[in-house]
Parts: structure tokens; sequence; C-alpha cells
């Protein structure tokens, strides 16, 4: 390998931001809504559907760059579905193994990470043109990017709609002898939409230079 | 009157540019004209300053709303009474009512109008007036037994993401006052529906008198109990159980009187709406299976929050169609979706809320179609005539 980069140098930390504030695949790009609304009702499915993601995005990436210039354009697609195809099976099969209620709850949503356009979308545009390492980094950042939002929906979901956090309850029985009420509506997907709009909303009057003119 | 001129001018320049609280410069403003007609002259251009701004527009559509109110007031006491058994004058019972309802009146302006301010505040624009009116509208298409804190939270909900995110007062999709209400049903179902919300004090469990139920007359069509529906002339005058101000149309149509004759709302929404109401009753009457749907389409009318929401709601200016035509398309289909889902959906006991909420989505839809239409129909008329410039 001729000009060596060092693994921190300040591009590979520019691709690694990127992603989570500048470049995020959810709040700026609008890739992976459907997964974003589906597993979001509590804290501890976002997280590991946020930590599947990352796993598979990171790996795909890496792997598709190692093979980027053995693969024919032509057929690269299906060559990319291969490999996402397998690692998410191993992801199931290891949700299955260790975290069982989970991947109950997560349902077919751990098999329909095949479909989500952000691994396709990253593979495409950032690993059959770079080299292994920066692709494996583009690939876990895209992941945590995703994974931030999961999470901040799902706590603020899991918070108002049945008053817990990871399945414990974090609101005092006081409250609820008050009058207190879980709100239904958080546990509604179209809850989901807005606390994803709300969180646009306020990264794009935090980061300026994302708004249109 | 002349101190209170004297004393806003002393303190007026501390919010003027370069003042101590210019950051408070549309508060001060909002005060001010609040207070006295705005003295402002337009010095460029040829402009119409007309004497019924949006502040006094809106100032008439309270005034119409007033009967409503106090009519819901008094009702409130009436239920009460009625469902422990006591009797007292009428006083008495409008004042029990008024107790019961000046919270939920004040928690909703309170909080409706904090937003707005912050957001007068933040964007350096004017205070709009929209919220005088949506403030009302809540507490009257409320239960009496909603806990205060989800008035104000359904409120900041409404007034946040149905007006600010889209730009505030003007600019909104969907009727705020409906979607706090909204807000509530989804969230708070138990608050809302069944029959317990609607008399005060039955959510707490307070002794009442036998055979009292609370229900409302359109519980009791969709139980089929067609018997203890009320007769006419109660719904009509109101004294039943139901959301505040909707019980009685009489109030109502008082209210509908004054707005028609300012020319404030648009007769074409609310006649419309109220022949599609009439129309879908009339065909369920038809093909009826059930003594829901024989309920003649006078009575479907008198009952629930239909005519509240023909009045005061679908002719909403902003959120309605636009177009002359389009108003006539969109009120007929809310009328005839509101008794559609009131009678053939019974987890909605009452369709008016989701019917309105719905057709304010589809008016910009409305209007497109209306707009081609004509510059169709135009430019047919222009390729058969003759005479070719």
């Amino acid at each position: 390998m001729e000009n060596k980069e060092s693994i921190f140098s300040p591009k590979i930390i520019k691709t690694f931001l990127g992603p989570l504030n500048q470049n995020n695949p959810i709040s700026v790009q609008v890739l992976g809504i459907c997964s974003a609304l589906a597993v979001t009702v509590q804290l501890k499915p976002a997280l590991v559907m946020a930590l599947s993601v990352t796993i598979v995005t990171g790996f795909a990436s890496l792997i598709i760059s190692l093979l980027r210039n053995t693969i024919p354009s032509r057929i690269r697609i299906i060559v990319q579905l291969v490999v996402i195809a397998t690692l998410v099976i191993i992801v199931d099969q290891l949700l299955k193994a260790y975290v069982y209620d989970v991947s109950k709850k997560l349902s077919v949503f751990v098999g329909l990470i095949i479909t989500n356009c952000i691994i396709m979308g990253r593979l495409e545009a950032f690993a059959l043109g770079n080299k292994p390492w920066p692709s494996f980094v583009d690939g876990i950042a895209n992941g945590f990017g995703y994974g931030i939002i999961l999470v901040i929906v799902g706590f603020v979901r899991e918070l108002f709609g049945s008053g817990k956090i990871m399945g414990l309850s974090v609101i005092p029985q006081s409250f609820y002898q008050m009058g207190y009420e879980n709100n239904g509506l958080m546990i509604l997907p179209p809850m989901a939409l807005i606390i994803i709009g709300i969180v646009i909303w306020i990264h794009r009057s935090w980061n300026k230079s994302l708004i249109e003119k | 009157m002349k101190w209170l001129r004297n004393k806003l001018d002393s303190i007026k320049p501390h919010f003027e540019k370069g003042g101590k609280f210019n950051f408070l410069h549309s508060t001060f403003d909002a005060f001010e004209t609040f207070l006295f007609v705005p003295n402002k002259v337009t010095h460029v251009g040829s402009h119409i300053r007309d004497a019924i701004d949006l502040k006094r527009t809106m100032s008439v559509v309270i005034i119409s709303l007033l009967p409503a109110l106090l009519f819901g007031m008094f009702n409130v006491g009436y239920q009460y009474y009625k469902a422990i058994g006591q009797d007292v004058t009428w006083l008495e019972m409008f004042w029990f009512g008024f107790l019961k309802v000046l919270p939920i009146v004040v928690v909703s302006y309170v909080s409706g109008l904090t937003v707005e301010f912050i957001f007068a505040q933040v964007r350096h624009h004017e205070v709009n007036e929209g919220f005088l009116v949506s403030g009302m509208l809540i507490p009257l298409i409320m239960p009496v037994n909603i806990p205060l804190w989800m008035v104000s939270v359904a409120t900041i909900f409404a007034v946040l993401l149905g007006k600010e995110v889209f730009g505030g007062t003007g600019m909104n999709i969907f009727n705020v006052a409906l979607l706090a209400r909204a807000f509530v049903f989804f969230s708070y179902p138990k608050q809302i529906s069944g029959d317990l919300p609607w008399t005060y004090g039955l959510t707490h469990g307070i002794q009442t008198v036998d055979g009292f139920s609370g229900a409302t007359p359109l519980a009791n069509a969709a139980a089929y109990a067609i018997e203890k529906i009320p007769d006419n002339w109660t719904l009509f005058v109101g004294l039943i159980p139901g959301s505040i101000g909707e019980t009685s149309k009489l109030a109502i149509l008082l209210g509908a009187a004054i707005l028609l004759f300012t020319g404030v709302a648009n007769w074409k929404v609310m006649i419309s709406t109220i022949f599609g109401g009439l129309f879908m009753a009339f065909v369920l009457n038809l093909f009826a299976v059930n003594p829901f749907m024989e309920i003649s389409p006078l009575k479907q009318m008198l009952m629930g929050g239909f005519l509240f929401g023909a009045v005061f709601m679908a002719t909403d200016p902003v959120t309605a169609a636009q177009t002359e035509t389009g108003k006539y398309i969109y009120g007929f289909l809310i009328g005839l979706l509101a008794i559609l889902l009131r009678v053939l959906n019974p987890a909605y006991p009452e369709g008016m809320m989701l019917a309105i909420l719905f057709m304010n989505a589809m008016a910009p839809l409305i209007d497109h179609y209306v707009v081609h239409a004509n510059i169709k129909r135009r430019l047919k008329r222009w390729n058969q005539s003759t005479i070719k410039l």
C-alpha cells in the first residue's frame, strides 16, 4: 500500500462524524423511515435494531470494499444483496440465540434490514469507490447516525407512552395517583413520524446550513 | 381611558428598536393593538385599511360562540344536579357550571397564548389573533370532566404542531381546535369517550340517582337503545349530556345567525355540510339494517357535535376549500363522511371531528381540480370561438 494513511486521519474522522450530524441518514437523507416507525415503541428493541443495522452496514461496507475491484459492475447489486442477506441472517440467528424476546418483538423487521435503503445506499455511494478501512468507518458511522434517531424516538415514546425506560417504570406511582396518565398516542405509529419531524426541526434550527434556500 | 393611553405611550420607547425591552416588542404590540385601534397610516402605494381587520373578525366569532358557552355552563350544572337528584334554581345550576367551565377556558387560553407569544417573539413578528377563537373553541368541544393538564398538553400540541410549524396563523393545514380534541381522543381515550366524562363528577364516582347513566344520545344510538334518545325538542334545546358547547342546537343556530349576518362565516360551507349530512342520513335510511341506520335525518342533525362542527369548524376560512365551487364539495363531503363514520364505525361515536380533519387535508386537492376544471372550460370555449386573435 502506497501513501499510507494513519487510521485516525482527519479525513477518517470527517467520514465518521458526517452521518452523525451533517449527513444523518434519517433526519437529513430521510432513509430507513419504516423501521424507525415500526420498532421504536420501546427503547430496548430500538437499541437492538440500531446495533444490528450498525453491524450489518459496517461489515457489508467492509466486505464490498474488499471485493470492489473484482465485482463486475453489471451484477454488483446481486453481489451486494448476497453479502447483506448473509450478514442479516447471521445477525438474526444471533438475536434469536441471545435475546429471544427482543427478536420476537422485532419480528420481520430484522429480515427487512436487507431492504433498508441506508445499507444499499452506502455500498453504492461509498464502499464501491473507497478502501476497506474508510468504508468500514463509513458503514459504522451511518449505523450510529441511524441508531441515534432510533434511540431518541424510542426513548420519548416509551417514556411518555408507557411510563417506562428499558422496561423499568420510571414515572413514580404518586404521579399516577395525582391523575397523570400515559399518552396513548405515543404508542400509535403516527407519533413516531411526528417525533422524527420534531427531531428534524430541532436539528435544522441548530445546524443552519441544512436549511434549503 | 386617557391615563391608559398615556401610560402606554410613556413605556413605549422601551420596546422600540434600541430600547431595553426590544426583545418583548411583539408582546407590547399585541397588548397595545388589543387595547386601542392601531393608528398606523400607510404612506406608500395604494392600500385599503378596512375597519374589520383580523382582530375584529375574530371578536365577532367569539361573540357568536357566547350563546353556546353560556348555555354549556348552564347545562353542566343542570346535568350535575340531575345526576345527584337535587332540585335547585337555574341560577345555581349556571353558577355551578360557570365554576367548572371557567378553569378549562383559562387553561386553554394561557397554554395556547404562551406558545403564540414565544413564537412571535422568536420569529420577530406580531402576535396573531388566530388563537383567540381556537382558545374558545377548545373548551367547548371538551368534556367537563377533562383534567386540566390534559387540556393544556393538547392545546400546546395543537398550537405548536398544528399551527406554528406551518408558519403561524393563516398557514395551518388542520383546524387547531379539532387537532387538540383529536390529540385527547387518541392519547387519553378514557377521558373523552364512553358514558362518564360528560357529566361533572361521574369519573370521580359521585353518588347518582337510580337510572342515571350519563350516556349521550349518540352512545344510546350506537347501542341501539333508540327509546332512550330524548325527543327532538330536548335535543334541540340541548339539555343532554355531551361536550360543553355542542349540546344546544338553539345556541349554535343563534351563533350561526350572527356569523352569517356579519358575513364572517361562509354560508356555502355551512349549508352544504348540513345538506351532505341530511343526504347521507337519508341514504342510510333507505338501506337500513339496524336501528341506528333507521334514525331520521332530522334527528341525526340534532345529535352530537354535527351542527357545532358545521357552523364553527368547517367554516374556518384557513382550512376550508378556497374556491367557491370547492366550498360546496368540501362541505358536502364533510357532512357525508361525518354521518357515515358515526353510524357505521362503532369505534368512533361521533364522526364530525375526523370528517372535518380529513377534509382539511383534502381541501387543497379539491381546489386544484376546481381550478383546473375552470381552465379546461375556458380553453374549450376559446377553441370553439370563431374570433382568433
